[in-house]
């Protein structure tokens, strides 16, 4: 049986790797090729790549470190940041990652998404929606740019649109939870499953395996990301790069 | 010498790192010298049918190869839509496969899938041996492999299905017929159980 996806996601930053706090107080936590290694030896799931300035600092893909990461991973991989066309995702592709995510762009310009698709494959296609749940009304609200840029248009109404554009996966991307450890926001999850017919990953929040079992039992097989529990231990959050997976990976 | 042809689709760079892992003799080549001396081959593929076998046909390889694997009897072992493009046709697109063993790529059928589980099939999935094969000693089949497809391999003769995945029901995820053979997973991103894929490709 398909089992759920355990997906260490890092964030690359001025050239290292950092872990956020909402979003926020980027810290430093490593090499991303040494990071790399350790994930093989620990023989991980797939693994999601974002590269926080290149939207931000409107830079492509830094395709030569794409390259290294890709010929020294033994894991699927998984790129996101700064792509704005399907010839981006193609070369992309090409350097060894299986898939590549859009938001920003795809936000903008919806159709970047069908071009991808056509490009390499719905299968590699991945639209990331980063949301904050919104203060006085009920339901989220999508942002860009590292959260600093807000959309309007409704998470349920752009997930159905992606994937009717030909998304193969749509993660999302919860900013109140970044770095918290206080586990995924089920109600959100629940949401977005009930919705759409591709695979979904969840990320933000999980803080124990518990967090990653709790998801899996409330949306069943899923993919289950993070950033913080792969990367601190303890309760001083020493910088340690681990894996483990739930023991039920299907409900 | 096992050369993974490089004809302008698929991650022949992982693959050629996992040759490499298990210091085995490999090069990564379109040149067809080098591929008219090498004993067996790669055949990596990514992407669309359509646009892969558009870069195969347009890279001029495929008599080369038709040559070699059916002249000559070497291995040729396809990869994802590298094994795709072994069949005839496909639901994906408008252009023939290379034919090389009888069979329709067809889409996986959503209705069959229970609830909660989607296309594309993405993610680790044990497999079911159809018929003993080397190519799969020593692997862990409940571990199983990296999936990530919307399509699958319905072959037309029953016996060239080697190793199966349930996902709805159960559908083909090896297939050989003589030397060809064709994995729909990953195995150059699988682990420990893609190594002794490669491994025993090379030494079959």
């Amino acid at each position: 049986m398909l089992r759920s996806r355990i997906i260490p996601c890092l964030l690359l930053h001025q050239g290292g790797l950092v872990k956020t706090r909402q979003f926020k107080e980027p810290r430093y936590v490593g090499d991303p090729l040494n990071a790399v290694k350790i994930f093989n030896e620990k023989e991980v799931d797939e693994l999601m790549l974002v590269d926080l300035d290149a939207t931000n600092e409107g830079y492509e893909p830094r395709m030569p470190l794409l390259r290294n990461l890709a010929t020294e991973s033994r894991m699927p991989l998984c790129y996101g940041g700064g792509v704005s066309s399907a010839e981006q995702a193609s070369r992309i592709v090409a350097t060894g990652f299986e898939k590549v995510s859009v938001s920003a762009a795809a936000l903008d310009r919806p159709i970047l998404i069908k071009e991808m698709s056509e490009a390499i494959g719905a299968q590699s296609v991945v639209v990331t929606i980063d949301v904050k749940a919104n203060r006085l009304f009920a339901g989220y609200t999508i942002y860009t740019h590292n959260g600093h840029r807000k959309h309007k248009q409704p998470l349920i109404d752009f997930c159905q649109q992606a994937v009717s554009l030909g998304a193969g996966e749509i993660v999302i991307n919860s900013i109140d939870r970044d770095g918290t450890m206080v586990g995924y926001d089920l109600a959100l999850a629940s949401q977005v499953r009930g919705a759409i017919d591709t695979p979904m990953t969840m990320l933000g929040g999980a803080g124990s395996i518990e967090h990653m079992q709790a998801l899996i039992d409330a949306v069943g097989t899923v993919g289950a990301a993070a950033g913080s529990f792969f990367v601190f231990k303890g309760p001083y959050r020493a910088v340690l790069i681990n894996y483990a997976r739930p023991t039920r990976l299907t409900r | 010498m096992i050369a993974i042809v490089d004809y302008g689709s698929g991650n022949v760079a992982a693959i050629s790192d996992i040759f490499k892992r298990l210091k085995l003799p490999h090069t990564v080549t379109r040149d067809h010298g080098e591929l008219r001396v090498a004993e067996r081959y790669i055949l990596p593929g990514v992407g669309a049918f359509d646009a892969t076998m558009r870069t195969l046909r347009g890279s001029g390889l495929v008599d080369l190869l038709n040559d070699e694997v059916h002249g000559k009897g070497k291995r040729i072992l396809g990869i994802c839509v590298g094994m795709q493009i072994l069949g005839d046709a496909s639901d994906e697109g408008d252009l023939p496969g290379l034919g090389w063993i009888p069979g329709h790529i067809c889409r996986i059928e959503a209705a069959a899938i229970p609830e909660r589980l989607k296309l594309p099939h993405m993610g680790w999935n044990a497999v079911r041996l159809e018929t003993p094969s080397s190519l799969f000693e020593g692997v862990d089949l409940n571990r199983g492999f990296y999936f990530l497809h919307s399509y699958h391999f319905n072959a037309v003769d029953p016996a060239s299905v080697i190793a199966t995945v349930q996902y709805g029901r159960e559908i083909a995820c090896a297939v050989a017929r003589g030397t060809v053979s064709g994995l729909q997973f990953h195995p150059e991103k699988s682990h420990g159980n893609g190594l002794a894929v490669f491994r025993n490709f090379a030494t079959l």
